[in-house]
This record gives C-alpha cells, sequence and structure tokens, in this order.
C-alpha cells in the first residue's frame, strides 16, 4: 500500500495525530477533567464557529488585507535589500549583523510602537507584517545567491555574460528554493503579525475580534477565531507551495538545484 | 590558417609565476592538445585564452584581431558540465545565443539543426537531470559550439567520464568533429587521450607553465590506432618530453 498509494499513506501519520489531538482534547472535556470555562470541548467550539461565520469571515477579510498589503512590500523590499546586499560587499557586512538583532526583538514589543506613531488605522499592522516577514525572506535570498557555484559564474563570463545577466540567468533561478522556503515562513507570519498588531487598537479584523471575544469570556468563540486564523496560514502556506510548484516546474522532475 | 595565437602570455599570482612566455597557435579545423602536470598553469592559460583573466604580459589573437582580456570571444568549455538543472537543455544550450540578446524562439530555431548531428535528438524538452553523463556532455558540446566563433577551449571534458562512456564519447567527438568547423584546444592529462583527439600537442611544463615540447600526431587514425606501435611511438615522446619516462 506504501508503494501503491504514496500520497495517501503519506498524509496517514498526520491525520492520526490530529485525530488523537482532538481525541484528547474532547475527553478532557466530557471527563471534565478541565473545567469548561477554561477549555470548550471541539464540539463547542466548531458550533462557536457555524454559528458566527459571518463574523470571522468579515473580520478575516481585513486581517488577510492587512497580511496581503505586508506580505507584499514586505517581498518588493526583501528583494531590494537582499540584491543590493549581494552586490556590495560592504552592505553585507554592514547590515546583516542588524538583522540578526531586529529578529531578537519581539514583535509584540513593537506593536504598541507602531501604534503610538501611526495610529489605530491599518498602517501600523501592514508596518509589523512588513517587520515580521521581511528576515525570513532576505536571508533565504541572501542564502540563495550565495550558494552559487562559482564555475557557472564564470562559464556565464566566458561566454560574455554581464552583472545583470548573470544575476538573472544564475543568481536569481539558483535563489528560487531558497526564496520560496522564506517565504513560506513569511506568509504564515504574516497573519499571526496582522492579528498580535490588531489585538493592541484596531476596529476591525480577528485580533480585534478576539479582544472582544476574550472580555465576554467567550472562550469557545476564542478557540474558533484561533483554530480559523490557524487555517488561514496553513491555505496562504499552501497557496505559497502551489506557486512555487508552478516557478520550479524542473523540480517535479526530482532535479535538485 | 592560424585562427588562435597566444604571444608570450605571462601571468602570476603574487609571487607565485603560473605562466612565462607561453606562446602556442591554433590553426582552423586542428584539434590541439595542451598536456601537463596538475598545477601546471594548463587553466589559467585558458581563462587567459578566453579573456575572463587578463595576462601580465603578452597578449591572444583571435583571427589576428587582439582579444586579450575581452570575454565571450573564445567559447570555452569547463570540467564539469555546468548545465543548469532549472533550463530546459534547448534553453541551455541556446543560452550564449540568448545572452547575445537573440530572442528564445530565435535562439531555439539557430539550435535546433544540431540536436540530430549531436545525438541529442529528442531531449529539447527534458530538463539536464533527465540526461545521462554522456549526454550532459554532448549538450555542454553544443552549448560551447554555438556559443563559439569557430573556436572552442575545452578543459578536460571527458574527465569526469568512466571509462566506457569515455570511450564511446571520443569516437562520437571524432566523428562530429568532422561535421562542424570548430578549432579545438583540449585540455588533458590523459596521455592516451592527447594521441587519440589531437593533431598537435603541446607540453606544458609546470611551477612556472611554460611550453616545453610541441608533438605532431600526423599518422592516421584508423580503427585499430590505440592498439598500433605508432600509438606506442606517440605516448613514448610525449611521456619523454613531460620527463615521466
Amino acid at each position: 500500500m506504501t508503494k501503491r498509494f504514496p500520497s495517501i499513506t503519506n498524509k496517514l501519520a498526520p491525520a492520526a495525530a490530529v485525530a488523537a489531538v482532538l481525541a484528547i482534547w474532547f475527553l478532557c472535556c466530557e471527563g471534565e477533567i478541565v473545567p469548561a470555562y477554561m477549555l470548550p470541548s471541539p464540539a463547542d467550539v466548531f458550533r462557536a464557529f457555524v454559528r458566527n461565520i459571518g463574523d470571522l469571515l468579515r473580520q478575516a477579510a481585513v486581517t488577510l488585507q492587512e497580511a496581503m498589503y505586508g506580505l507584499l512590500i514586505g517581498i518588493a523590499l526583501t528583494f531590494a535589500v537582499a540584491v543590493l546586499m549581494d552586490r556590495f560587499r560592504f552592505l553585507y557586512k554592514a547590515l546583516y549583523p542588524l538583522l540578526v538583532v531586529t529578529q531578537t526583538i519581539p514583535t509584540i514589543a513593537i506593536a504598541p510602537l507602531l501604534v503610538l506613531w501611526m495610529g489605530f488605522g491599518m498602517a501600523p499592522k501592514i508596518t509589523l507584517v512588513v517587520i515580521t516577514t521581511f528576515f525570513p525572506i532576505t536571508v533565504g535570498l541572501l542564502s540563495g545567491f550565495g550558494c552559487v557555484d562559482p564555475d557557472c559564474i564564470h562559464l556565464m563570463r566566458t561566454m560574455g555574460a554581464g552583472r545583470m545577466q548573470i544575476f538573472r540567468f544564475v543568481k536569481l533561478p539558483c535563489a528560487a528554493p531558497d526564496f520560496f522556503a522564506g517565504l513560506r515562513i513569511s506568509a504564515s507570519y504574516a497573519v499571526v503579525g496582522a492579528v498580535v498588531s490588531e489585538w493592541l487598537g484596531g476596529f476591525e479584523g480577528l485580533g480585534v475580534y478576539m479582544t472582544r471575544v476574550k472580555k465576554a469570556y467567550a472562550y469557545d468563540r476564542m478557540f474558533a477565531v484561533i483554530l480559523f486564523i490557524s487555517a488561514i496560514s496553513l491555505l496562504l502556506m499552501g497557496a505559497v507551495a502551489l506557486m512555487e510548484k508552478a516557478a520550479m516546474p524542473w523540480k517535479q522532475k526530482g532535479v535538485s538545484s | 590558417m592560424e585562427i588562435l595565437k597566444a604571444e608570450q602570455i605571462s601571468k602570476r599570482f603574487g609571487d607565485k609565476e603560473v605562466l612565462q612566455n607561453v606562446s602556442l597557435t591554433l590553426n582552423a579545423g586542428e584539434i590541439v592538445g595542451v598536456l601537463g602536470v596538475s598545477g601546471g598553469g594548463k587553466t589559467t592559460l585558458f581563462n587567459v585564452l578566453s579573456g575572463v583573466c587578463a595576462p601580465d604580459g603578452g597578449r591572444v589573437l583571435l583571427r589576428g584581431e587582439d582579444v586579450t582580456g575581452k570575454p565571450g570571444k573564445v567559447s570555452y568549455m569547463l570540467q564539469k558540465d555546468l548545465l543548469f538543472p532549472y533550463r530546459r537543455v534547448v534553453d541551455n544550450v541556446c543560452l550564449p545565443l540568448t545572452l547575445r540578446g537573440m530572442s528564445r524562439r530565435e535562439a531555439r530555431a539557430a539550435a535546433e539543426p544540431y540536436f540530430e548531428p549531436f545525438g541529442l535528438a529528442g531531449t529539447q524538452t527534458l530538463y539536464p537531470a533527465q540526461l545521462s553523463g554522456g549526454m550532459r556532455q554532448r549538450a555542454a558540446f553544443l552549448r560551447t559550439y554555438l556559443a563559439s566563433d569557430g573556436v572552442a577551449l575545452l578543459d578536460e571534458p571527458f574527465s569526469a567520464l568512466d571509462a566506457i562512456t569515455k570511450r564511446t564519447m571520443h569516437k562520437w567527438y571524432l566523428g562530429v568533429m568532422r561535421t562542424i568547423e570548430l578549432s579545438v584546444l583540449l585540455i588533458t592529462h590523459d596521455v592516451d587521450e592527447a594521441i587519440l583527439l589531437c593533431d598537435r600537442v603541446y607540453i606544458l611544463s609546470g611551477k612556472p607553465g611554460e611550453i616545453r615540447a610541441q608533438i605532431r600526431i600526423d599518422k592516421e587514425k584508423t580503427e585499430d590506432f590505440a592498439l598500433s606501435t605508432d600509438f606506442l611511438d606517440y605516448k613514448r615522446q610525449i611521456l619523454a618530453a613531460m620527463h615521466l619516462d
């Protein structure tokens, strides 16, 4: 069976793990090991999700908008910075430690400052998403640019290729797998980043909705939102995987770059 | 007719003199070998001839034109095939044409007639990983040919192949060279390969590299040439010139 249906057997193990977690969660609630007001049962969460699906979708549209704007700006900024850092060694040496340091600052610590500086609109949310998504893609791109076989560049030079041609025909495609690896992580960070910034101030979005239901002690709805955010993040990561597949058809032929 | 000429090429890296007054010529349609020990400056010599490395002294002439330090004039095939895994075979082969500004369609049309004689028919849409080692070398050789202006430098192109594939490739190479107009300068450290493939062989001494001898292989290369006494005579001469006898 493993050989005949690899796609099914590959998914069996994670599906079994998810089922086991749900079963344990359900038994904990049914056996009243954890009080219902602290941990609602999966059935309650599901019911809350179905009852509030309209609200959730409306709020998710706002959060997704912030996440997508942030992600797109983050990608554009990342490309500009990574290309410059790859081109100018001095910039690489100067900026790389700074990039690492920015990752040691917790997102939750920057978010209130952004709200203070930019207000309660969309700007601080998008900015926080840009900050959170910037690092994984930049590191991915820089690592991809740096891993190019020097002989490939040498070959291009013997063919009279200029710097831009070497970048277009060698560096960029060689960095594609690392770029998509970074983008997959950033896609999930984007939604979480938007939600975190919404917690600290705003009028709409899943983060704002979460703070409201938390204040109302509606933990079943709270869990529904958490699971919904998780589902959106997984969907975004899936979309990135599809883009990766379309952008790198040679990978489907069992080829590594 | 002299097509490529290196005059008094010298090159040093820091205190280390790698090439010293190296002069050689390549005539139209010739296959000329450059034999020498490892670290003897063969690859540096090719880097200078291809224009990616400027010499400290001397100059390189292509059909009389000074091309010293000008890359893109003399085609160069490196030891590894260096086919890009993300480009289809046809696009790998067409790369030098694309770099010169041809559109993808024009480049593909220009390369298409060579797939059959180079033994690559039907591989156009495949990716390099789907080819055998020998086919990858042929694709790399076709790319080198398309990049060339009638002159190519081959840096140990068969060294990574197993003995059987190498033998097949030698036969194929001699066959295809009869159908195309290409003058080749071939680096090798394999004496047998040099005798089998080349019309002339330069012996490059090491540290610093300088031309020690030039041996002409002018006997007809029949089917059993590799087993003939002529072959052994050439081998003896070359080994003596390399001081390895």
